[in-house]
């Protein structure tokens, strides 16, 4: 199990891809086989490379919609 | 308790708008209104109220629909260009629904004219100068002691329309000095603290409150947008019927029957006695409200009496188009008009009617 | 499981999907602002003002009492209501067309009278709204729809730093530039919002944010791109960091 969760409401995301430059571990992309409500193709966490991400939140950060959350699962 | 005084009537109108609830004034410096501003800078905060002077008028109609989005009862003066250049915010006001008060103290001629009285915005005060289907109710006070009363009550009427109200005077009016009896003070809610309770829809935060309020002028889809308009054309209606106010004197026999409000009107009124006293039947209707403008009273007018009517105004007509609307031009209507901050006598007026006779004959 | 970033999606943002274009600067500020008020606790008690531009409607997002401002008069509103709830955070929320342009006199008056409110400004270089026109900010040679050459200084004259300017007037208790072209700077962006809504909340006067922001669509460049533009060609010009702040600050 990752100890980081990243989460995406991915109704809200617009495929900006400000999440995935600012990633210091690129390891965001666009699911291009989803589209959302809105029509767009969300942003996630490549498949597998979850154990990747450092915590950093630099995607929740930058992101202009509030789309992401992160979760550290070794914490309460 | 009520008070009799001898006041100057810009300082009289600002009492009357203190005793009727106002909390918040914002002005700014134009002739001939100035006194208003100034009473209020050192009166209102006297009272627990706030006195602002803004960076122009555009401050001022702006300060004010912030004040009346957070509820607070606010009163606003200014003279004709100084009401010009608020025209965007009066429209503002009124698609957003807020509450205010707005005084004219009206002086003549267009653009800068002169700094004499004029009574040249009644197509901006009753056509409205700004953007859209709105209206305004206009009220037109004669005296002073007219001016105090219709102050005092106007905070409550733009609270119960949400609305802006506007009261038209003239730089006669402000600069005079005249006895007035003052009216109780009146306090519409106890603090600002208070105005949740008063003005539920009012912005005082969201803490308490099933939803938040918000206040909105802008509507981005055309069918919820004419929806809107809908309904604020409901309450208009609603004010045209319920505002409507005049004062109509000696017409039922009157041969010649005058329109005159303002400070015209106190004129006409020695005019009608002197010629009376020649054997002239002359009567007056005084509208009272510019808009909705009264139109019972000239329905009441039978053209077998009532041979000529005369708008009597210190503009060049703008009331006419008003009274043939309202006479259904069932009678015909002359013009008496003196501009440039002329104020004409009433000689001069008995001399026009009685040449009008002559041409009529 | 423990969050140590959570959206602020139902709590300082409402849930309503914004309308702003894809890698709009509006919306990271929108929620660093939310955030900020948030963290307070003090949502129930803040009222804030919209302008006339593409955040007009910031009262759909912002979870807030709020009302809409004509065109630059939104500092005036502003005046209005922090006067009749002296003990709110009052805030106006303003694009440079609306605050630098038609707003200026409302801007410079507000301060001068040291309204204890918040203004954000949000510089994005554009007029966002209406298509992509010259704004008072627009940097020399940028392309706009009315500068399609670039604006050129014999007749359009230089872009105005408004943080700068606002500094100089006494009653602007508090002025800041900041930029959210990256994280880091994201992250500073919201520690002046902090240090502005404490000053208004300690009533030393006028405090005031001036954001460095993007517009994508009318720069005509991809998001990360625009966000790259604020940081090579804005910030040169506008330089950020703290141009006031209350004497014991320092």
């Amino acid at each position: 199990m990752a100890r980081f969760l990243v989460k995406f409401l991915r109704d809200r995301c617009k495929a900006c891809e400000l999440c995935i430059s600012v990633c210091p571990k690129q390891i965001l992309e666009i699911e291009t086989d989803l589209y959302n409500k809105k029509g767009y193709h969300p942003a996630r966490v490549q498949p597998g490379k979850d154990d990747e991400c450092i915590g950093c939140t630099s995607c929740a950060t930058i992101c202009p919609d509030s789309v992401i959350s992160v979760f550290d699962t070794t914490k309460e | 308790m009520a008070e009799r005084v001898l006041m100057k009537g810009n300082e009289a109108f600002a009492e009357a708008a203190i005793r009727g609830g106002c909390r918040f004034y914002v002005g700014y410096p134009i002739t001939p209104q100035s006194e208003i501003p100034e009473f209020m800078s050192h009166e209102l905060p006297k009272r627990g109220g706030t006195f602002i002077q803004a960076e122009s008028e555009l401050g001022t109609i702006n300060m004010s629909y912030g004040i009346g989005c957070a509820g607070g009862n606010v009163f606003i003066s200014s003279a004709s260009p100084g009401i010009a250049l608020m025209q965007e915010g009066f429209s503002f006001l009124c698609s957003a629904e807020v509450p205010l008060v707005a005084m004219n103290v009206s002086r003549s001629g267009a653009g800068i004219g002169g700094i004499q009285p004029g009574q040249c915005d009644y197509n901006q005060v009753t056509r409205g100068g700004g953007n859209g289907d709105y209206h305004i109710p206009v009220f037109a006070p004669s005296t002073m002691q007219d001016a105090v009363d219709i102050i005092y009550e106007s905070f409550e009427i733009a609270d119960r329309y949400r609305n802006p109200v506007m009261i038209l005077a003239d730089g006669m009016m402000g600069q005079m000095m005249e006895p007035v009896v003052l009216p109780e003070p009146k306090t519409l809610y106890k603090d600002e603290a208070d105005i949740a309770n008063y003005k539920p829809w009012a912005l005082t935060g969201s803490k308490g409150k099933a939803n938040r309020n918000r206040i909105k002028s802008y509507h981005a889809h055309p069918a919820e947008l004419e929806q809107y308009i809908d309904y604020l054309y409901e309450k208009y209606m609603r004010m045209e019927k319920e505002l409507q106010r005049a004062e109509s004197y000696h017409t039922d026999d009157a041969e010649i029957v005058f329109v005159a409000y303002g400070s015209m009107a106190r004129i006409v009124r020695e005019v009608l006695e002197v010629l009376r006293k020649d054997g002239i039947k002359a009567g007056m209707i005084r509208p009272i409200s510019l808009w909705p403008f009264p139109t019972a009273p000239f329905e009441a007018l039978n053209p077998e009496v009532t041979k000529v009517v005369i708008s009597a105004e210190m503009s060049k007509g703008q009331m006419i188009p008003d009274i043939r609307l309202a006479l259904k031009d069932r009678i015909p209507v002359k013009l008496f008009s003196r501009t440039g901050g002329i104020i004409p006598s009433t000689e001069e007026i008995v001399a026009f009617v009685k040449t009008l006779r002559k041409e009529l004959k | 499981m423990k969050a140590i970033y959570q959206s602020t999606v139902g709590e300082g943002l409402t849930l309503t999907d914004t309308s702003y274009c894809p890698g709009c600067g509006h919306g990271i500020i929108h929620k660093l602002v939310m955030e900020s008020i948030a963290e307070l606790g003090k949502l129930g008690e803040t009222i804030g003002v919209s302008p006339i531009g593409c955040s007009v409607v910031a009262h759909e997002y912002m979870n807030v009492e709020m009302c809409e401002a004509a065109h630059g008069r939104a500092p005036a509103v502003a005046t209005g209501i922090k006067r009749v709830h002296p003990n709110h955070i009052v805030f106006s929320y303003q694009g440079d067309g609306d605050l630098a342009s038609i707003g200026m006199t409302e801007i410079v008056h507000a301060a001068m009278r040291g309204e204890k409110f918040t203004t954000f400004f949000v510089n994005n270089a554009i007029y966002g709204m209406t298509g992509g026109q010259m704004a008072p900010t627009t940097l020399l040679g940028q392309k706009s729809t009315t500068s399609i050459d670039g604006r050129k200084k014999e007749i359009s004259g230089m872009p105005i730093r408004v943080s700068e300017l606002l500094a100089t007037i006494d009653g602007a208790v508090y002025v800041e530039r900041v930029a959210v072209n990256t994280p880091a700077n994201v992250r500073k962006a919201k520690q002046a919002i902090k240090r502005a809504l404490d000053v208004q909340q300690r009533k030393l006067g006028f405090s005031f944010v001036e954001f460095l922001s993007s517009c994508p669509t009318n720069w005509g460049l991809t998001p990360v791109n625009a966000l790259k533009w604020v940081g090579e060609h804005m910030i040169p010009y506008y330089p950020l960091g703290i141009f006031k702040q209350p004497e014991e600050e320092k």
